[in-house]
């Protein structure tokens, strides 16, 4: 096969798309955390407005796909402002993971028993202090496995910027594709690419949750 | 005259169609140790909650220390810094050591200097016994010594009072004795004590008062003596006579 050389020498351009894939993954989740966060917190503790703010915000952004909501801010937005393909990718995904990283955070929130809640209230501790050193320290812990979950989504559907015209891994694996006429290797290249990046994401967070993890009295008997 | 540190004026709470509480009063005075007894679901433990206001009644009012703790722009988080309470359910802080249970309080709320935190909460654990603890989890402890933590974690904010919504009732038969034997402390100390418990034991022998509640009132009150053995009303000898037979089977297996 005349192409594998040309192939092989496209790697390197290949995994410079991997690093805009990365990027905006990364950004992505990070907007998702920072908008779902205080959204958890509103529907957990916050007032019927507040509340409801958060669901709509979590029923909207769930029911629409996150493509549909990169057209709207890309093409749609065009005529008043211009984004750039990557902000635009990042904040379309980043709204529409925020929507489920508030859904994890809020289970994990209401997973710490409210007996917690109620022990730092009798000590005196404000609201937002015991949210803040009670609460979110434990939910956060319990969160990670479907947070760990969430960041290989956001890693995989990062490849949807390609549609508006970044040149991210998805794209230029196309673009290689293309030229070398051998799209079913190049796409299986795409594709370890992606299982190396999203594996990699994953291993690291479970040795975060091991990290993390409280000892019990099997682990360390006294 | 000596200020009653908590006063309790005609109390009533109802959740959904259930009126719990029907208007409770009732004073501690300082160093006073109350046990409050009665068959479960008649109130107690709301009426302890509603002491600290984590439960807040539909009508009435508390007083903790002289400060009115149901009143409308009242600082109640100020207030609960005073009232110690300690939980059926332990309700330890997992994520942290026994030794950093007793100092978030001191740090976080209080505000105390690390250091300072640090020396005062080894002391509140050396006075519940569990010094050489101070470095475990709670998932690493005994139910008797998560109970004792979460004293040393009350007596740590310097409480005027100590709430004790049934201690022990969570606890093996095994372990409550070393909880009684802190609280047994407490009160010799002079702590102002307010117990709702099932231990008729440590009722009689360091009450200084006994109330007993049904349906949400309070059938009776006076000294132990008064309840155990000249009770005023039937229903008191009937549920008392009940109980001790009951722990006073468990105390002659015992011996």
């Amino acid at each position: 096969m005349e192409q594998l050389p040309d192939i092989i020498r496209s790697v390197p351009y290949l995994l410079e798309g991997a690093v805009f894939t990365v990027a905006i993954a990364a950004v992505a989740l990070a907007v998702g955390f920072c908008v779902g966060l205080p959204l958890a917190l509103m529907r957990v503790y916050g007032n019927k407005l507040a509340s409801s703010v958060a669901v709509i915000y979590s029923t909207v952004m769930r029911g629409l796909p996150s493509l549909v909501v990169l057209f709207i801010l890309f093409y749609g937005l065009a005529a008043v402002i211009s984004l750039p393909a990557f902000i635009a990718g990042c904040v379309a995904l980043g709204m529409c993971s925020a929507a489920y990283q508030m859904e994890l955070l809020r289970g994990a929130i209401q997973s710490v028993g409210t007996g917690q809640m109620m022990a730092a209230r009798a000590l005196g501790m404000p609201r937002l202090k015991a949210i803040a050193f009670i609460v979110l320290p434990q939910a956060l812990r319990l969160a990670i496995p479907s947070w760990s979950n969430e960041a290989a989504v956001v890693l995989k559907d990062s490849s949807l910027v390609y549609a508006v015209g970044l040149a991210e891994l998805l794209r230029r694996s196309q673009q290689v594709a293309a030229r070398t006429y051998q799209p079913f290797i190049v796409y299986i290249l795409c594709a370890a690419i992606y299982f190396g990046l999203t594996f990699v994401t994953n291993r690291g967070l479970d040795s975060v949750e091991r990290g993390l993890r409280l000892p019990t009295l099997l682990e360390e008997g006294h | 005259m000596s200020q009653a540190i908590v006063r309790v004026e005609d109390l009533h709470k109802t959740y959904g169609a259930a009126e719990v509480l029907k208007g409770v009063s009732l004073e501690v005075d300082e160093a006073e140790v109350m046990v409050i007894i009665g068959p479960s679901g008649t109130g107690k433990s709301t009426l302890l909650r509603c002491i600290n206001l984590l439960t807040r009644p539909d009508r009435g009012r508390v007083w903790v220390d002289g400060e009115e703790i149901t009143a409308p722009h009242a600082d109640v988080d100020r207030i609960r810094e005073r009232v110690g309470m300690v939980f059926q359910d332990f309700n330890l802080f997992n994520h942290l050591t026994a030794l950093g249970n007793v100092m978030v309080g001191l740090t976080k709320v209080k505000r105390m200097p690390r250091q300072e935190a640090r020396e005062l909460a080894l002391f509140e654990l050396q006075r519940v016994g569990l010094r050489d603890k101070a470095d475990l989890y709670p998932s690493q402890l005994s139910g008797g010594q998560k109970q004792r933590v979460a004293i040393a974690r009350a007596l740590g904010m310097d409480p005027r009072v100590m709430l004790f919504d049934e201690p022990t009732s969570a606890l093996d038969p095994e372990l409550i004795g070393e909880v009684l034997e802190v609280m047994k402390k407490l009160a010799r100390e002079g702590m102002t004590m307010i117990v709702v418990t099932h231990e008729m034991g440590f009722a009689r022998e360091v009450s200084n008062r006994m109330v007993f509640m049904e349906h949400g009132v309070i059938v009776e009150e006076g000294p132990p003596a008064q309840l155990f053995y000249n009770p005023q009303y039937p229903r008191t000898g009937a549920f008392l006579g009940k109980i001790t037979e009951l722990y006073g089977r468990r105390e002659r297996e015992e011996e």
